[in-house]
């Protein structure tokens, strides 16, 4: 079956910004604004970008955690965007979701029993008691934690012990695919590996799509298939990990990987420094919206957007230039 | 001091050694159960103590040597305490001490009704606030308005549209106080919903009624708990203050508002009709406000303390 899991067609959304005496809008924040993009089944597509480039946004609209302002979420070639929230019901268990920050993402009032039969429970997937002992059990062995952590509660577990219950929780509704929303970002760099390679095991056991969002490229490229680069809520590269890593053809993913440290001492490193901050999200800039920061900029970039175009072998990258001045880069 | 070692390395004159480090990484005791939550929150316990001890105070009244609160003697008018008036006489000579312990009835009774009132009517209008986005702002300005007023301005207002009785004032100072709690509870839920395991949930497949009930509500308690003190303490203070400009309790009831007001008159030179009343009225509100200061601190979900 070539159809692939999840498709994301020109997904926009747009935050209110809101003020005055009667929450009147002042205007939009431009959070996420015309992102494609599509995830085959067991495949690891990774969004990566700086803070504040949407990556987060799309992978909660993927949730649907909020109604999106444009575009189509289609999961396995059923709209889910506008699904009512009976429809969406059963749609649910099969996208499911690890977040970064493992200490606010389980309840702390609960115990893990109960956290991990929570989406069980829901989504009907056992039918007695036992059955559900049977597969509380089978969770934790997946995750390599001890079955009697079962009866704790979450504050007795460290980052990486609350991230694989966090797993725990998200393989508990038997999903197809997981957005690991920054998953390890917050683990200290033995843990992250841990969990990294967890997150391919799981994969590989159960045919697992991940996307996985994240600003580490080291982990990216460590464990991905493809990479979606973003920027300003739009997507400015897609390719193969190979293609990103060894030949970006965006300028903006060519900063992010010469910013990646070399673990090497007196490795030679050409950082291109950018310059300025991101602009704003609430007023991008006109044509290219990388063109405030381009080390390469001229006058089309200004007032025409780049299209998302198709290079050789399948990589995509918006940018006017076919290809990049090597000189311009050290230089800047 | 001489230290005698077996270290190659000498070591150099003015330094002494500390013959056995102090155990820093000593872990903290953990204690279990309602006697070690309070032997670890002793202002927990001395509130909590004090507060029973008025609450038995209030329910044993008739057996702890008191007389008929309301028997009017006018022969022992304001007798100073004595063996056989331990808190003096009043003005129309009935007992004091009678009469503050049968007031502390009024007074706890105003005080918890109220708490548990505006707990429960703040909680479900701070739900609803929370979750429901175009009801937010119509019961937020109501909120508001409420608000501008001054608490005591407006159980005055109210109790001038009814008669005095106890119940009517609970009734007047809750809607006073239910803002407070209303306002809390929906910045409590607020900043819940935003949490990822709230997210966690919804992505689970958990609808919303079970949201509120599994996720929010468990977590609002705590600070609600505490809210729900200084709102008991508060009530009761206004309560004494509408005794005492008498648009409370009725004057047949012994209120300590009531004894205040009726001593008032008297206050220069019989100081002892206003002052039991009043000192009974602050050591309550002091216990209370101790049980809700250490029940803040040991709620803490910082501290990830087991409750």
């Amino acid at each position: 079956m070539n159809l692939p899991l999840l498709q994301v067609n020109d997904l926009k959304k747009h935050f209110p910004v809101r003020g005055g005496l009667f929450s009147r809008t002042s205007g939009w924040v431009y959070a996420v604004d015309g992102v494609s993009f599509e995830v085959k089944r067991g495949e690891t597509l990774s969004l990566v970008g700086e803070s504040g480039c949407g990556k987060s946004t799309v992978g909660r609209a993927i949730l649907r955690l909020f109604d999106i302002t444009a575009g189509q979420v289609v999961l396995d070639g059923k709209r889910i965007d506008d699904l009512s929230p009976d429809k969406l019901h059963s749609m649910r268990r099969r996208v499911q979701v690890v977040f970064q920050d493992p200490f606010s993402s389980l309840n702390p009032r609960m115990r893990v029993r109960d956290i991990l039969a929570e989406p069980i429970r829901n989504f009907g997937l056992t039918n007695s008691k036992a059955e559900l002992e049977t597969r509380l059990a089978e969770l934790m062995d997946i995750v390599r934690l001890p079955r009697d952590a079962l009866n704790r509660r979450p504050h007795e577990f460290s980052g990486g012990q609350r991230q694989r219950i966090c797993i725990a929780r998200a393989l508990a509704a038997e999903p197809e695919l997981i957005v690991c929303d920054e998953a390890v970002s917050a683990l200290d760099v033995s843990v992250k590996a841990q969990i990294v390679n967890l997150l391919q095991d799981l994969q590989q056991k159960f045919g697992l799509a991940l996307l996985f969002i994240s600003h580490d490229l080291a982990i990216v490229e460590h464990m991905t298939h493809r990479v979606a680069v973003m920027y300003l809520g739009k997507i400015v590269e897609m390719a193969t990990r190979q293609q990103i890593f060894t030949a970006p053809k965006h300028p903006y993913t060519k900063a992010l990987l010469s910013a990646v440290p070399i673990p090497e001492p007196g490795a030679a490193r050409n950082p291109i420094i950018l310059k300025g901050d991101v602009p704003s999200p609430i007023n991008p800039p006109s044509g290219c919206r990388f063109h405030t920061r381009c080390p390469y900029v001229f006058d089309r970039c200004r007032t025409e957007e780049p299209e998302l175009r198709s290079w050789e072998d399948g990589q995509w990258a918006a940018c006017h230039l076919d290809v990049l001045p090597e000189t311009a880069a050290s230089s800047s | 001091m001489t230290i005698t070692t077996t270290n190659p390395v000498p070591i150099p004159p003015g330094l002494a050694i500390a013959r056995q480090l102090p155990d820093l990484m000593a872990p903290a005791k953990v204690r279990r159960g309602v006697f070690g939550f309070l032997r670890n929150n002793p202002t927990v316990a001395i509130g909590g103590a004090l507060l029973l001890c008025l609450i038995l105070i209030g329910i044993f009244a008739p057996y702890l040597g008191t007389v008929d609160p309301t028997a009017i003697a006018p022969a022992k008018r304001t007798r100073a305490p004595s063996a056989d008036f331990w808190f003096g006489t009043d003005l129309l000579g009935r007992d004091i001490y009678s009469r503050v312990l049968y007031g502390s009835r009024v007074s706890l009774t105003v005080g918890l009704s109220v708490a548990a009132l505006a707990s429960l009517a703040g909680l479900a209008i701070g739900l609803v606030s929370g979750f429901v986005r175009w009801a937010d702002s119509i019961i937020m300005r109501f909120i508001d308005g409420l608000m501008s007023i001054p608490p005591i301005l407006l159980a005055v207002a109210l109790m001038a549209l009814t008669r005095g009785s106890v119940g009517n004032v609970i009734v007047a100072i809750t809607i006073a106080e239910i803002p407070r709690v209303a306002r809390l509870v929906r910045g409590v839920v607020l900043s819940l919903r935003e949490q990822p395991y709230v997210d966690g949930a919804i992505a689970s497949g958990t609808r919303t009624p079970m949201i509120i009930l599994r996720h929010i509500l468990p977590n609002t308690l705590a600070p609600m708990l505490v809210q729900a003190t200084y709102v008991c303490a508060s009530a009761m203070i206004v309560e004494s203050i509408l005794s005492f400009i008498g648009a409370g309790t009725p004057p047949t009831i012994p209120s300590w508002g009531n004894i205040m007001a009726e001593g008032r008159a008297l206050w220069q030179i019989k100081p002892y009709i206003v002052f039991f009343p009043a000192a009974f009225l602050s050591v309550t509100v002091l216990a209370v406000n101790l049980l809700g200061d250490g029940l803040r601190d040991a709620l803490d979900p910082r501290m990830a303390k087991s409750l």
